[in-house]
This record gives C-alpha cells, structure tokens and sequence, in this order.
C-alpha cells in the first residue's frame, strides 16, 4: 500500500510541480496516473523511490514513512520499470536481470531459481536469453526484461513511468496483456504512469486524472467514464469516452444483464466472438462486416446465441449511461 | 561501389609499394647499418625512449582518466568547463615551447623531458575520458539509481565498463602522439632515439637519421596495434557491440 499525504513539491517558490495530492494505492492494485505533459505525474511516481524530492507532505509505503529510510535501501525494495526500458548493454540478459539480487547479496542457487521462474513468466527460455547482451534482443523483448528485472527481488511495490510507450501498437498491447496476466499471478501495488487513455483504462484499476500538479479525478476506469466530475475530466476523456467504456465490459456481462440474441440460422457465414471478449472490439467486428449479427461461442465453442448492434446499444444506455431502463428504451 | 572498392586496393597497393621502394632504397645505402654497427647504443637509446614514453603515459593516465571522472560528478560539473580550457590551453602551447620552459625549472634531462610528454599525453586522455563518460545514456543512470545502486556501483558497473572504448581510444592516441613528441626530449638531454635524429639532421648524415626515425615509427605502430588489442580484451561483449554501430 501506498499513501500520499498532501505531498507537494516545488522547483522554486513560483513553480509548483505538484499540489497537496492526497490518496492511496492499495495493496495489489494497479493506479495508473494520467494527464497531459507537464502535468507532474512522472514527477509524482518519482517522488515515491525519492528520485525527486519532496517538499511537502509525506509519502508512506507499507506503514513506513519514505522518508525514515537511507534512500538507496529504499530504492532496492521497490521495482522501478522505464520507458526506454534502461537495460545496461555492457551486461548479459541474466546480469541485468539479477541486478537487485546481486545488490542484496543473494546466494547463486537462489538467484538462478529465481531468474528461471522470471524467464518462464515472459515466456523467454532462460539458457537461451540468459547469455545474451540487450542489443541481442528486439525491442518487445527488451521492455519484458526490463519488466522482469524490476520484479527480481519480489518487492512488493512497483514503479512504472511510461513502460510500454516506446512499443508498436500490437507489441504493445500484447506486451499489455501478458502483464496483466503476470500481475494476477504476483498482485504487487503498482504505480503506473501512462499518457494514453486505452492503456490507462485497460491497465488500471483505478486512474487518477492529473492536470498542473492537481488531482481532476481519482476513481475506477467506469466511474472516470461513466461520471466525469468536471469539465476537464469529461474533456479529457473525449467525445467517444462511451465506446471507449466499452472495452471495460465483455460479452458476457452483456449476457448477463440483458440476455443474447436469437441466431437467425439463415445467413451463413457470420463471424463467431468468444464470450469473453470485450465489447469494444465485438463492436468493431459488427461494424466491420456489416452484417445484422455476430455468432457469441463459450468457453467450449458452442455457439450460445448472436449479439448485435442493437444489443450494444442498449447495454451501452442500462450499464453505462445513467443505469436507464431497457424497456423504456426498446 | 565495386569500383570505390578497385580505388581503394589500388592505392593501398601502390602505398605498400612505396613503403618497400624506401626500404629498398635505404638498404641499398645501407642507412641502417648504424642499427648493427653500433648496437649497444642504439639498445641504450632505444630503451631511453621506451622508459620516456611508458613513465610520461602511465602519469598521464593515472592523473587524466581520474580527473575525467571527477569533473562528470555532479558536484564538479560547474567546474567542466574551467578545467577543460585549461587543458586545452595546456595543448595549445608548442612542445618545444614546454620542453624550453621546464628546463628553466628542473633543469636539463631526464625529468624535464618526461615532465613536458606527460602534459602533453593529458588532454587525449582526459578528453575521451570525459566523452566516454557524458555520451552514456541519462537513462541507464536513472535506472541504475532507481534501482537503489550506490554512485560508486554506478560508476564502476555502469559508467566505466561503458565508457571504456572511448577512455582506451584516448590513450591509444596520447601513446602514439607521446612517441613521436619523445623524439624532442634529446632538446633538453633526455636522450632517447630523438639523438640520432637530431645528429642526423645537424649533419646531413641519413644514415642516422634513418635509424633512429624508423624504430620510433615501428615503435609507435606497435603500440597502436597493441592497445587495439587490449581494446577486444578490456570493452565488454555488448558495450563493444553498442559503440560499433
């Protein structure tokens, strides 16, 4: 756990990087901080590992005040990922991963373990990665390995400024869900800094909106989409913030809440979606084929009905916008 | 590009082909026959020159890759400035100059002479040293303190092993310049192969002056060749692969 307690810092008297920002991440949650450049929340994140320090305020982590602790011992109990991945080109993959490790004085046996179990997370064979140089390795690779390395000591916290921003596109969002994936299996508290709205709403389990060194808005993905609570924050979000909702919610929340679609047997050749897509992308793939239906399958590839636009739309009125009556709106 | 390669061998050959006509030329007049006849000086000025070049480098180094890490510390990077110009003013004086000036403060010889090589091997060195240095990525020292590692790790780890191809290239230029510019030293008594050279120029005699420039050219090739070859064993695998491209 993480918590903020009217922390403020200032470069001069006159500029004022952050502003009495007071909140707590919670254990084994993900908080992304978001906000145009400029905004202070790199300058925030950094606060935390005292990379910057603090003016006002204090900052706690697990029941102990930063401040009480020798910086350097501090640092090494808490992960620390950046955008250009940092990975030191003069050592193997194995050395830059072990790093922290080494920094603690771990045993050799316990080190290798570890770095197996690391290697195995990211799908990377250890005896084959192990030995290579950075320069070696593609750039996906390189920011998984840079993620690894921060998780090498287990520490309970992470720190991660911009971690998948220099990625293309579909490495990024592969990379995105892996480490999902990856974080369900360790739930450290994290602290995530990020500029774009998709992966702050994908990431997080809870944004915090920043604008000039002031919190806009701390809340869930929904609440921050569904409940604006100023014009900055509604602004922020845009024009299309309700389809960008939707890839909050999947097909089978739609399911549940207002049932699927009879299959009309009759057109063939209807692409089929996996109950637990979300509904964002069912969506695009309606919009896509232009057809009236899309095929919904399980977990087993049976087909349990069709979705379609009409389905999205009402869903998108009960959950999203204001909980309205389906009927009213049928 | 076939042909920007056919130009290139044409001159390397016709290069080479030089080198062997001026050697041809100087055995056929037996200009270096001073070499054989009077061998037990040419040992004691060949290791004169050896002992200038090797003390007058190795003080270099000890003092300018030092400094050069000491001015990229935080705390004395205000002073960068300050004392890369007096570095560079120190260059800017001639070698003779220098060598004319230390005599008036320690006198004539040996120590004169490895006094005014060593001011001049400084700059090389402590230029690249503080290139190396500076041209690291901010984001690996960010990260490296992020991570919780001390100024000293990060110097040692992190900053030296990849700065270590710049701080050699340094030295490999200081060394080569160094053995050249020990030619002067016999200016101020400090013997070396610089006496033959010298006598051979005050009498017209090639004969000695062939023999004592050609040893301090192959000296100097040597060294170069050498110190590349302490580059492969020095610059880790993948810093190396990093300062290549």
């Amino acid at each position: 756990m993480i918590t903020f307690n009217q922390v403020t810092k200032k470069y001069s008297s006159e500029k004022t990087a952050v502003k009495d920002v007071d909140f707590t991440v919670d254990e084994g949650k993900i908080v992304v901080l978001l906000g145009p450049s400029g905004c202070g929340k790199t300058t925030l994140l950094r606060m935390v590992n005292r990379l910057e320090s603090i003016t006002e305020g204090s900052i706690v982590i697990d029941n102990e005040n930063s401040m009480d602790l020798d910086a350097i011992e501090l640092r090494r109990k808490i992960g620390y990922v950046i955008q250009s991945n940092g990975l030191f080109p003069n050592m193997t993959i194995e050395e830059n991963v072990m790093i922290v490790t080494d920094l603690l004085g771990w045993n050799k046996k316990k080190k290798k373990e570890r770095f197996n179990y690391l290697m195995k997370l990211i799908g990377l064979d250890p005896k084959i990665y192990g030995k290579r140089y950075p320069h070696e390795l593609s750039g996906g690779q390189q920011q998984r390995i840079g993620v690894v390395r921060a998780l090498a000591a287990d520490p309970p916290v992470m720190l991660m400024d911009e971690p998948f921003g220099a990625l293309d596109p579909i490495i990024r969002e592969k990379i995105q869900d892996e480490f999902l994936q990856i974080q369900r299996e360790v739930k450290k508290t994290i602290l995530f800094v990020s500029h774009d709205i998709d992966e702050a709403i994908k990431m997080a389990d809870k944004i915090m909106l920043l604008r000039d060194g002031e919190i806009m808005q701390y809340d869930t993905p929904s609440k921050m989409l569904s409940h604006p609570e100023n014009e900055f924050v509604n602004q922020f979000f845009g024009k299309d913030r309700a389809i960008k909702s939707l890839s909050l919610h999947t097909v089978r929340n739609l399911q549940e809440v207002i049932g699927l679609a009879e299959m009309d047997e009759s057109i063939y050749d209807t692409k089929t979606i996996n109950v637990n897509q979300d509904l964002r992308n069912t969506l695009s793939m309606l919009l896509n084929q232009e057809a009236d239906q899309v095929i919904v399958t399980n977990d087993q590839d049976e087909k349990i009905g069709s979705i379609t636009i009409d389905l999205v739309q009402k869903y998108l009125h009960y959950e999203i916008k204001g909980k309205m009556s389906v009927s009213q709106e049928g | 590009m076939n042909n920007k390669k056919l130009i290139g061998n044409g001159f390397r050959f016709f290069i080479y082909g030089l080198v062997i006509a001026f050697f041809a030329w100087a055995i056929y007049n037996q200009y270096f026959s001073y070499i054989f006849s009077q061998s037990s000086t040419f040992l004691v000025l060949l290791r004169q020159h050896f002992v200038l070049v090797l003390v007058s480098s190795v003080l270099a180094i000890l003092i300018a890759v030092p400094a050069g890490v000491l001015i990229t510390r935080p705390k004395f990077r205000k002073a960068e400035w300050l004392i890369t110009n007096i570095v560079n003013f120190g260059q800017t004086i001639p070698s003779l100059a220098v060598l004319a000036l230390m005599i008036s403060v320690l006198g004539i010889g040996f120590n004169t002479a490895v006094f005014a090589l060593f001011i001049y091997s400084i700059l090389p060195i402590f230029r690249n040293t503080v290139a190396g240095l500076d041209t690291i990525d901010p984001n690996l020292i960010d990260a490296a303190k992020g991570m919780g590692m001390k100024p000293s790790q990060i110097l040692f780890r992190i900053e030296l092993p990849n700065a270590v191809y710049s701080i050699l290239a340094g030295i490999r230029t200081a060394v080569v310049l160094n053995i050249g510019t020990a030619a002067l030293a016999y200016v101020v008594g400090g013997g070396g192969l610089g006496v033959w050279i010298f006598t051979g120029i005050q009498l017209f005699d090639n004969g000695f002056l062939i023999s004592g420039a050609i040893p301090v050219t192959i000296m100097a090739i040597l060294a170069d060749y050498l110190l590349r070859k302490l580059e492969n064993v020095l610059v880790p695998k993948g810093a190396r692969a990093v300062s290549n491209t």
